[in-house]
């Protein structure tokens, strides 16, 4: 790394830097593989292995009557979540950003930690409770309001921090000029904050696509099951999974959430606070 | 202003009018079903077609139902059933359930798992047929096919809840050919623990093969207490419990612990196969390649996991290779009831929601899923320990081992008592062979039993011993 | 149920992400942020915040609350308790602190975070960011992809991979090392649960390192790669203290997200024998496995409080460190002040 004066030190250091990347990259990459062959064997087992080639998994997997249908459902639980997640938590934290309200951090925190227990299993009792009580059961609406309520806090902490990192002149100018403050949010601050807004809308994309308890617990008819649930019925009796099934439903099930991140690093740039030169 | 604003009141519009729209109609978690003069009904069972218990899912929605509605039509009655497949765990299905239940909503005939009828009935979410659907339920006609010790799966506290959904057995399986190398015999029928440790010993002999399966450990959850406590436990002469109290520490527990530690300590086992998560999928891909000697499972591992042509696992020589015998007692006549042999049997039942609106077509659609015609649709060309005498007497015979199952392990099997505790001392036991496995001595494992079940029965006023 | 399971959180590092819980009030006036530019007034300001709140008291804090409350009641999902639960009061408590399974699930959690969170994750995490910062091109691409691809794939399809990954038979582990029959999961069940969170949560620190770095002005990475030899030093001097709260909010968010993560029961089950049962495993096989809420309930209170414990050590290590950062040398009396006083100051 050093420039010029001794180029051996220099050259064994730039080796090992790559020796150390190919170890990172061969680390992150080894557990993928299987994902990469297994759906195109015709006998997957647990290895990883050039495969025995045959489309005929994604055949079983599309007159599976359940698979196609949970990832329709999974993406509206998804959209709708993000929806609502990063328009509330937009406002809320542009809200909390500007205006100095007391006891505001304490309150984030203790939300944070709040959220913890929601999402665990101790809560699934009340939280079903609630949602029969107010008629959500079996709707795409309950499990997206229950889940939207899990990440908000979350979601707020991160925008806020966008939020303030945002100049205020051209908030100011714009102010100046006679726009009300949900059009200058609109106009001035959402443009800004929009690597912010998508990082946001990716992770609670994330969270949702993954999230097995709440929609099991929240939805009966079989053709809304999102694919988190589905995913585990490749089971027979015995309680062995069915490889061939899980591999090519793991592709399949992987490819949106992996499809978007991809779509919206390039767009918007997908990162954390910092990557906004305030 | 606009587009936010006008956003933000298409949410708040989107909310109103979807709780709305919900209160409306009637979900299926609403039994009593939608308006007008239709009765629907809803059926719920952990299958699902294209997924776990496919045919059982497939069969209901293909068969039981179109028949059910067809001939509810004939008599001028207007009927929609729906079937509710689930495809999980069974601690999640039943966790599901009883949810349901709780709201007092859920599907109007669900199955359970026999072992379950107890907590579920102590909880109230279940009630007793006849209190469900009627004194008529005498009536119908099958009864007289359900043997009483079949019945019993479906009782609690002298009361009948549902219609069991078929039983099974356990027994011994042996790899023919494995024996014939190691020459034992293989019409092999152990009388006695010491000879299922005799033929393990010779089977050791062999190049890689591991004897002896009996499983142990928590991973293997209810196939350790199923497949290996309980029918050593019944064939040392002990019992698991009394009215509502349970055995502790007593000397069969300890004999069965001894057991495990004879297999497990001296290589006769392979220990690590019963931590790890997959280890029973692994010790059936064991058996059917042929490196695993003598295994203890149900019969369903012959039905389904080694099935030549549809198993997980299939044995296309299983008729040939696959021999099978009774669990002994530990020695001629010390099994409870001095019997020889020993057997576990368990099988699901199918309840009525005690909330259902339409109890008479229930209780009819409830019947229907156990008529003769339809047991013999379920099972095709494939062989089942069913719960009714007359299918079981069609059926049987296509299937030699099933029929072994039948005529011999019933007749000596004994069923888990349906107490709400049973959970967690059927957990309790797992952990004391789990600690046998793991190099602690049997009476070491057998007191930590004793004082774990003072910690799930809270106090030791529900222990004998 | 996995991946909400962490949803204590992912947030950037800023200037409020350095101010501990209950010094909130205490907050500067001289921050910028809360300049109200845009002229929102409290009124607007109230509106903009409700349907949020609105959302989160009736889906998040009204659940939880409901949950400590069953965490006070012998609660079950079915039998007696089921209909009748009985008040217990601190009964559950005192019995899941008197349970070895307790303090066993509890010292496991520990080691989890340490290895997984404070050790691999930000270790791996800062040195993909700082090979990354200044490099293009298709192997940072590709590196860069592959770390964020082990982030965003769904927990299901993520502990499938892994159990072929590890499996003791023909798993590519074992095929690659050539260790036929090395039972990793068996034999290094902790240090299995540990590399697998350390490959999946990686990329968190390393998005929020980089974002960092990308904020230490140019000038001074110059330095610190001029100097060579002590690179490491130089590293330490120059380039740590302009992003200690960031290393700290990052520490304390992966913590919380990893106390919380239930993934591991989806590889080991909390197996073989409990040997990775972490609390998060311990309380789901409570709940759901025997079926006992209410001491379920207690045991997520339990959590709970660590949770919050482990939250304010790292928020008053946040005050701390920054005051000491700005002072240059450390000096004993202004790092005894800082912890009196729990102020701090911008980085």
């Amino acid at each position: 790394m050093r420039t010029g004066t001794n180029p051996v030190p220099a050259l064994l250091r730039g080796i090992g830097a790559y020796v150390l990347v190919a170890l990172a990259l061969a680390f992150f990459a080894l557990p993928m593989l299987w994902l990469a062959a297994a759906p195109f064997d015709a006998h997957p087992g647990v290895t990883a292995s050039l495969p025995d080639f045959t489309l005929a998994n994604f055949k079983r997997l599309w007159n599976n009557p359940n698979a196609v249908d949970s990832l329709a459902s999974s993406l509206i639980l998804a959209v709708g979540s993000a929806v609502l997640v990063v328009g509330l938590s937009a406002l809320a934290a542009y809200a909390l950003s500007r205006v100095r309200i007391r006891g505001r951090d304490g309150l984030l925190y203790a939300l944070l930690l709040l959220s913890s227990i929601v999402t665990g299993t101790a809560a699934m009792v009340p939280i079903f409770l609630l949602a029969a009580e107010l008629n959500l059961v079996d709707s795409y609406l309950g499990v997206i309001l229950v889940l939207t309520g899990g990440l908000l806090p979350a979601a707020i902490f991160i925008l806020k921090d966008f939020m303030d990192t945002t100049p205020r002149s051209y908030e100011e100018s714009a102010r100046v000029f006679g726009a009300s403050p949900l059009r200058v949010m609109w106009d001035v601050v959402v443009p800004v904050v929009r690597p912010g807004l998508a990082t946001v809308g990716v992770w609670t994309i994330a969270q949702v696509w993954g999230n097995f308890l709440i929609p099991f617990l929240l939805l009966r008819s079989p053709d809304k099951s999102p694919a988190a649930v589905v995913m585990y019925t490749f089971y027979t009796e015995g309680g062995q999974p069915d490889l061939a099934l899980i591999s090519t439903f793991s592709l399949l099930y992987s490819l949106p959430v992996v499809l978007m991140f991809l779509f919206v690093s390039r767009r918007y740039g997908f990162r954390f606070h910092g990557g906004i030169k305030a | 202003m606009g587009v936010i604003a006008r956003r933000t009141a298409l949410t708040a519009a989107v909310l109103g009018a979807g709780s709305a729209a919900l209160a409306g109609c009637g979900s299926p978690l609403d039994p009593r079903g939608g308006g007008g003069g239709e009765i629907a009904l809803t059926v719920a069972t952990n299958a699902i077609s294209g997924g776990k218990n496919a045919d059982e899912a497939e069969w209901i929605e293909r068969w039981v139902i179109p028949r059910f509605v067809a001939r509810q039509r004939e008599q001028g009655v207007d009927v929609r059933v729906d079937f509710l497949p689930s495809g999980v765990d069974d601690e999640q299905y039943k966790t599901k359930l009883a949810l349901d239940l709780k709201a007092h909503a859920g599907p109007d005939i669900m199955s359970l798992d026999g072992i379950w009828v107890g907590e579920f009935a102590q909880a109230e979410y279940i009630k007793p047929l006849r209190e469900v659907a009627g004194p008529d339920v005498a009536d119908w006609a099958g009864w007289r096919q359900i043997s009483a010790k079949v019945r019993a799966l479906a009782r609690f506290e002298g009361k009948l809840y549902g219609i069991p959904a078929g039983t099974d057995a356990r027994v011994l399986y042996f790899h023919k050919p494995l024996f014939r190398r190691a020459q034992l015999p293989v019409d092999w029928q152990p009388g006695s623990w010491q000879d299922i440790l005799d033929a393990a010993r010779k089977l050791k002999r062999l190049q890689g093969v591991i004897p002896l399966q009996i499983n142990a450990g928590t991973a293997m959850g209810e196939a350790t207490t199923m497949q290996g406590v309980l029918p050593l436990l019944f064939g040392a002469g002990g019992r698991l419990a009394k009215g509502d109290r349970w055995y502790g520490d007593t000397p069969e527990l300890r004999a069965v612990l001894g057991f495990y530690r004879d297999v497990y300590r001296s290589g006769l086992g392979d220990p690590k196969l019963q931590q790890e998560a997959k280890g029973r999928d692994k010790s059936f891909e064991r058996f059917a390649e042929g490196s695993l000697g003598i295994l203890a499972e149900g019969d369903y591992f012959w039905r389904d996991v080694i099935s030549p042509e549809t198993g997980i696992a299939p044995m296309k020589r299983r008729d040939n290779d696959v021999g099978y015998a009774l669990i002994p007692a530990r020695a001629r006549h010390e099994a409870t009831g001095g019997r020889d042999h020993v057997s576990l049997s368990g099988g699901a039942v199918h309840v009525l929601n005690p909330h259902t609106r339409h109890p008479r077509q229930a209780f009819e659609l409830l019947t229907a899923l156990h008529s003769a015609p339809a047991l013999k649709a379920r099972l095709g060309d494939a062989a089942m320990i069913t719960e009714r005498d007359d299918v079981n007497d069609a059926v049987l015979d296509k299937d030699p081992m099933l029929r072994f199952c039948a005529d011999k392990a019933l007749p000596v099997t004994t069923f888990r008592p349906p107490l709400a505790a049973y959970t967690a001392v059927s957990l309790a036991l797992q952990e004391a062979t789990a600690r046998v496995v793991a190099g602690k001595s049997p009476e070491s494992a057998a007191q930590a039993y004793r004082k774990e079940l003072e910690e799930v029965l809270g106090g030791s006023d529900h222990i004998i011993g | 149920m996995a991946a909400t399971t962490s949803s204590a959180d992912p947030s950037p590092a800023g200037p409020q992400g350095q101010e501990t819980a209950e010094k909130g009030k205490r907050r500067q006036a001289r921050e910028e942020p809360e300049r109200d530019a845009a002229g929102l007034g409290r009124r607007r300001a109230a509106a903009f915040l409700a349907p949020a709140l609105l959302l989160v008291a009736l889906f998040l804090v009204l659940p939880a609350v409901w949950t400590l409350y069953l965490g006070a009641t012998d609660y079950r999902l079915t039998g007696i308790p089921a209909i009748d639960p009985a008040f217990v009061g601190f009964d559950n408590l005192t019995k899941a602190l008197g349970d070895d399974g307790f303090w066993r699930s509890l010292r496991l959690t520990l080691v989890f975070v340490l290895g997984s969170a404070v050790i691999g994750q930000a270790g791996l995490g800062f040195a993909l960011a700082w090979w990354m910062r200044e490099r293009t091109g298709r192997l940072r691409t590709t590196l860069e992809v592959l770390v964020m691809l082990a982030w965003i794939l769904p927990s299901s399809v993520v502990a499938f991979l892994w159990i072929a990954f590890l499996d003791r038979d023909g798993g590519t582990l074992n095929e690659l090392l050539r260790t036929p029959g090395a039972a990793w999961l068996l034999d290094h069940p902790m240090l299995s649960i540990v590399v697998y969170n350390i490959w999946r949560g990686s990329a968190f620190s390393m998005m929020l390192y980089s974002a960092a770095l990308g904020n230490v002005p140019a000038s001074h990475l110059e330095t610190a790669r001029l100097a060579g030899a002590g690179g490491l030093q130089q590293l330490r001097d120059v380039v740590f203290p302009r992003i200690r709260g960031h290393i700290l909010t990052n520490l304390l968010l992966i913590s919380l997200w990893t106390f919380n993560d239930f993934t591991p029961f989806l590889i080991t089950a909390g197996g073989p024998d409990g040997a990775t049962e972490t609390l998060p495993v311990h309380i789901y096989k409570t709940a759901l496995g025997s079926g006992e809420l209410g001491y379920g309930a207690a045991i997520s209170f339990l959590m709970l409080l660590i949770n919050l414990v482990v939250a304010v050590i790292y928020l008053r290590l946040l005050g701390q460190r920054n005051k000491s950062g700005t002072a240059g040398k450390k000096s004993r009396t202004a790092r005894r002040k800082a912890r009196g006083s729990g102020q701090k100051e911008a980085a």
